[in-house]
C-alpha cells in the first residue's frame, strides 16, 4: 500500500484493519468453539463462547467510532474511502456471525445428553465448511485478494446444499421419532444459523471485492428463499 | 528552508520606517520645536530599527533530526537480514505494525503482511493475546494459515521497541496424536460391535433356554461363532500390524522367487473340481530372475490380501488376474486386477488408512476388518517397494506392487 503523506492517517487505516482482523479471528474461533461445545455437550465451553461475544460487540463499536473519526477528520478519498466504508460494513457482518455462533452455543445444554450427533454427522461437516469460508474471506481481506473473494462466493452453494439435505433429513427424523422433536428442532436452528453464517461470509467476500476493485460483485438474485 | 528565506526577507533595511521617522521630525521642526531635541528623538527612533536587527536568529534544527532515523534504519535492516536467513517463519513488528517478515513467514502467511497491523497476521484471539503478554511468552493457536493448522508462537522483545514473533508449525504433531487417538477409538469400536452381538445372543440363549428350540439355538450359536471369528481376525490383524510397525526398519534378508510364491498363493484359491476358475496367474514369461529379498510369510499375506479384496469386490464372474512382470529400473511388478465396480477417485488416497471404508456396510458384510490394505502398505514399505492402486469406476481396480529385484550377481554370491 502506498504510504500517505499524513502519517497519522496511515496509522488510522492500519489500526482499522487490525481491529477488523481481530474481530474476524474472534468470530471464526467462536464458530469452531460453539460447534465443539455442541458436539461434546460441554456447557462450560458454550459459556465461554457466549462471554467472548461481548468482546466482538466491543470491537464493533471501536471500529464504528474509528471509521467515523477517519471520515470526519481526514475526508478519505478513492480506495481509502472504500476501505473505511467496507470496514464499517464488515464489522457489522462479523458481529452478526458472532451472534449466530453465540446462538449455536446457547443450544448446547438442550441437545447434550443425546448419544453424539448420531444421525446428523452432516451438521459438523457443514460447520467446518462455513467456518472455512469465514477463515478464507478474512485471508482475502488481509491480502486484498479479489479472486479469492469470488471463489468464496461460489462456495456458498455447497453450504446451501448441505442445509437443504439436513433440513430434509431432520424433517423425516421428526416424523419417525416424535419424542425427539425438541432436539431436532434445535438442530434445525443450528443448521439454519450455519447457513446464515455462510451467507454472511459471501457478503463479506462482496465487501472485500468492493474494497479491492471498486466494482460490485453481481447481484445473486437466484438465491433460494428458505 | 522556506521559513529561513522568509526570516531573511524580514531583515531587510526598513526604509519605510526610516522615511516615516524623518518626515515626522521635519514636520515637528517646522512647528517650531527645538532642533537639538528633535535630532535626539530621530536618532533614538532610527537606532531602534538597527537594534531590532541585532536579535540573534534561531537556527532551525533540521539537520540534527535527519541523522537519527538513519541509525534506526541500519539497525532494522540488520534485523531484517538476520531473520531473513532463518528457516523458521518469523515476523518483526513494532508496537502496532509488521515491519518485516522473513521468507518462511511470507511463504506461510502470504506476501501482503508487511506494513499491516500485527493483528491482521495473527487474527486468532489466542494468538492476539500474545501481544499483551510479557517477553518470552508463547501461545499455541489454531488456523493461522489454513483452518486445520496449529502454530506455536513465541515473542521476543528487542530494545522495548521491536518484537520478533517466531512461529513453529505444530500441525503434524497434532495430527499424529489425533491419528493415534482415532486409531484407538476405531479399534475399540470395531471390537465392540461383534462383542455386543455375541453378548446379546448368548444372553438370549441362557435366559430363555427352554423357549428356544434346537434349530434356533443352532442359528444363534452360528452367529456367535461367526462374530467371534470376526473378532479373532481383527485381533490377528491388529497384532500383525503392530508387529510390522515394530520391525519396519529392518530389511528382510531371505531370497524369494516371486514366481513360485505367486503360484503357491494362487493355488490356494484353486476352484473346487468342476467349478469356475476364480483366480488366474499370468506367468511372467521368465522362468527365473524374479528374486526379491523378502519375508515369505509377509509377501504371501500381501498377495492373499490383494486376491481376497479382488474376490470380495469383483463382479464375481470375471476371474481375478494376477500378473508378474518386470518393472522399470530393476524392479518386479506384481499386479492383481479385478473387474468390479471400481473405487471412486476421492477414496483412492485414503484406502491404506486403518479402518477406512468406502462403504462400511458392505465391507463388514463380506467380513473385512478394515485393516487389510493398511497391513499391505506396511509390508510394502518394509520391503522398500511401492504400492499403487489404480481404479476406474465401472471397469475395475488394479492393485500393483513394485519390489526391487535382487541382481544376478548378488544371487551368485549368495
Amino acid at each position: 500500500m502506498v504510504q500517505h503523506t499524513v502519517k497519522a492517517f496511515d496509522e488510522d487505516i492500519t489500526r482499522l484493519r487490525g481491529l477488523i482482523a481481530e474481530m474476524g479471528g474472534l468470530a471464526e474461533a467462536a464458530i469452531g468453539k460453539a460447534m465443539t461445545s455442541l458436539v461434546k455437550g460441554s456447557t462450560e465451553l458454550a459459556q465461554a463462547v457466549i462471554e467472548r461475544d461481548a468482546r466482538i460487540d466491543a470491537l464493533e463499536s471501536q471500529v464504528d467510532r474509528l471509521a467515523v473519526r477517519i471520515i470526519a477528520l481526514r475526508a478519505p478519498m478513492a480506495d481509502d474511502l472504500r476501505e473505511v466504508i467496507a470496514a464499517l460494513k464488515i464489522a457489522g457482518i462479523l458481529e452478526r456471525i458472532g451472534d449466530y455462533a453465540k446462538n449455536i452455543a446457547k443450544r448446547t445444554g438442550r441437545i447434550a445428553g443425546q448419544d453424539g450427533f448420531g444421525p446428523f454427522p452432516l451438521i459438523p461437516a457443514m460447520a467446518e465448511i462455513a467456518a472455512e469460508m469465514v477463515h478464507d474471506v478474512l485471508t482475502a481481506y488481509a491480502a486484498r485478494d479479489a479472486n479469492l473473494a469470488v471463489e468464496i462466493v461460489e462456495r456458498d452453494a455447497k453450504v446451501d446444499a448441505f442445509y437443504d439435505s439436513i433440513f430434509r433429513n431432520l424433517v423425516s427424523y421428526m416424523v419417525e421419532n416424535p419424542s425427539a422433536v425438541g432436539t431436532a428442532a434445535h438442530l434445525l436452528f443450528v443448521a439454519r444459523n450455519l447457513e446464515r453464517i455462510g451467507d454472511h461470509a459471501t457478503n463479506l467476500a462482496e465487501q472485500v471485492y468492493f474494497a479491492a476493485t471498486a466494482d460490485y460483485l453481481g447481484d445473486r438474485s437466484e438465491r433460494p428463499e428458505n | 528552508m522556506e521559513v529561513a528565506r522568509q526570516m531573511n526577507g524580514n531583515r531587510q533595511t526598513p526604509w519605510a520606517g526610516i522615511a516615516l521617522a524623518l518626515v515626522t521630525v521635519t514636520l515637528l521642526a517646522w512647528a517650531g520645536l527645538p532642533l537639538l531635541g528633535l535630532l535626539a528623538v530621530a536618532g533614538v527612533w532610527i537606532f531602534s530599527f538597527w537594534a531590532d536587527r541585532l536579535r540573534p536568529e534561531t537556527e532551525p534544527p533540521v539537520q540534527r533530526l535527519s541523522e537519527r532515523p538513519d541509525l534506526d534504519a541500519i539497525a532494522r535492516g540488520a534485523m531484517e537480514a538476520t531473520i531473513e536467513a532463518i528457516s523458521l517463519p518469523m515476523i518483526l513488528t513494532d508496537e502496532t505494525r509488521i515491519l518485516a517478515a522473513n521468507a518462511a513467514a511470507r511463504e506461510a502467511l502470504g506476501n501482503h503482511l508487511v506494513g499491516q497491523d500485527t493483528r491482521v497476521a495473527l487474527r486468532h484471539p489466542d494468538a492476539i493475546s500474545l501481544l499483551d503478554q510479557p517477553d518470552g511468552a508463547s501461545v499455541v493457536a489454531p488456523a493461522l494459515t489454513v483452518s486445520d493448522s496449529l502454530w506455536q508462537l513465541t515473542r521476543h522483545s528487542i530494545d522495548n521497541k521491536y518484537r520478533i514473533i517466531e512461529m513453529r508449525d505444530r500441525t503434524a504433531e497434532a495430527d499424529m496424536s489425533r491419528a493415534h487417538t482415532d486409531f484407538v477409538a476405531n479399534a475399540s469400536h470395531e471390537l465392540r460391535t461383534p462383542l455386543s452381538s455375541i453378548i446379546g445372543y448368548v444372553e438370549t440363549l441362557t435366559e430363555a433356554e427352554d423357549k428356544v428350540d434346537a434349530a434356533l439355538t443352532r442359528r444363534f450359536l452360528g452367529t456367535v461363532l461367526r462374530e467371534a471369528r470376526r473378532m479373532n481376525h481383527l485381533v490377528v490383524d491388529l497384532m500383525s500390524l503392530s508387529q510390522l510397525e515394530a520391525d519396519k526398519h529392518d530389511l528382510p534378508a531371505a531370497q524369494i522367487d516371486l514366481n513360485q510364491l505367486a503360484a503357491r498363493v494362487v493355488s490356494e484359491f484353486a476352484p473346487e473340481p468342476g467349478g469356475p476358475v476364480k483366480v488366474e496367474l499370468e506367468p511372467s514369461g521368465e522362468a527365473s530372475g524374479m528374486a526379491v529379498r523378502g519375508d515369505v510369510k509377509q509377501l504371501e499375506q500381501l498377495l492373499r490380501n490383494f486376491i481376497d479384496n479382488a474376490l470380495k469386490y469383483g463382479d464375481g464372474e470375471t476371474p481375478v488376474k494376477v500378473t508378474l512382470s518386470p518393472g522399470p529400473r530393476d524392479t518386479v511388478q506384481l499386479s492383481v486386477r479385478d473387474a468390479g465396480a471400481g473405487i471412486a477417485p476421492e477414496h483412492l488416497p485414503h484406502l491404506t488408512r486403518r479402518f477406512y471404508r468406502t462403504d462400511p456396510g458392505r465391507s463388514r458384510s463380506v467380513g473385512g476388518t478394515g485393516l487389510g490394505l493398511a497391513i499391505c502398505k506396511h509390508i510394502v514399505e518394509r520391503h522398500r517397494g511401492r504400492l499403487d492402486i489404480a481404479s476406474t469406476l465401472g471397469v475395475g481396480t488394479t492393485v500393483s506392487v513394485r519390489l526391487p529385484l535382487v541382481h544376478e550377481a548378488a544371487l551368485a554370491r549368495a
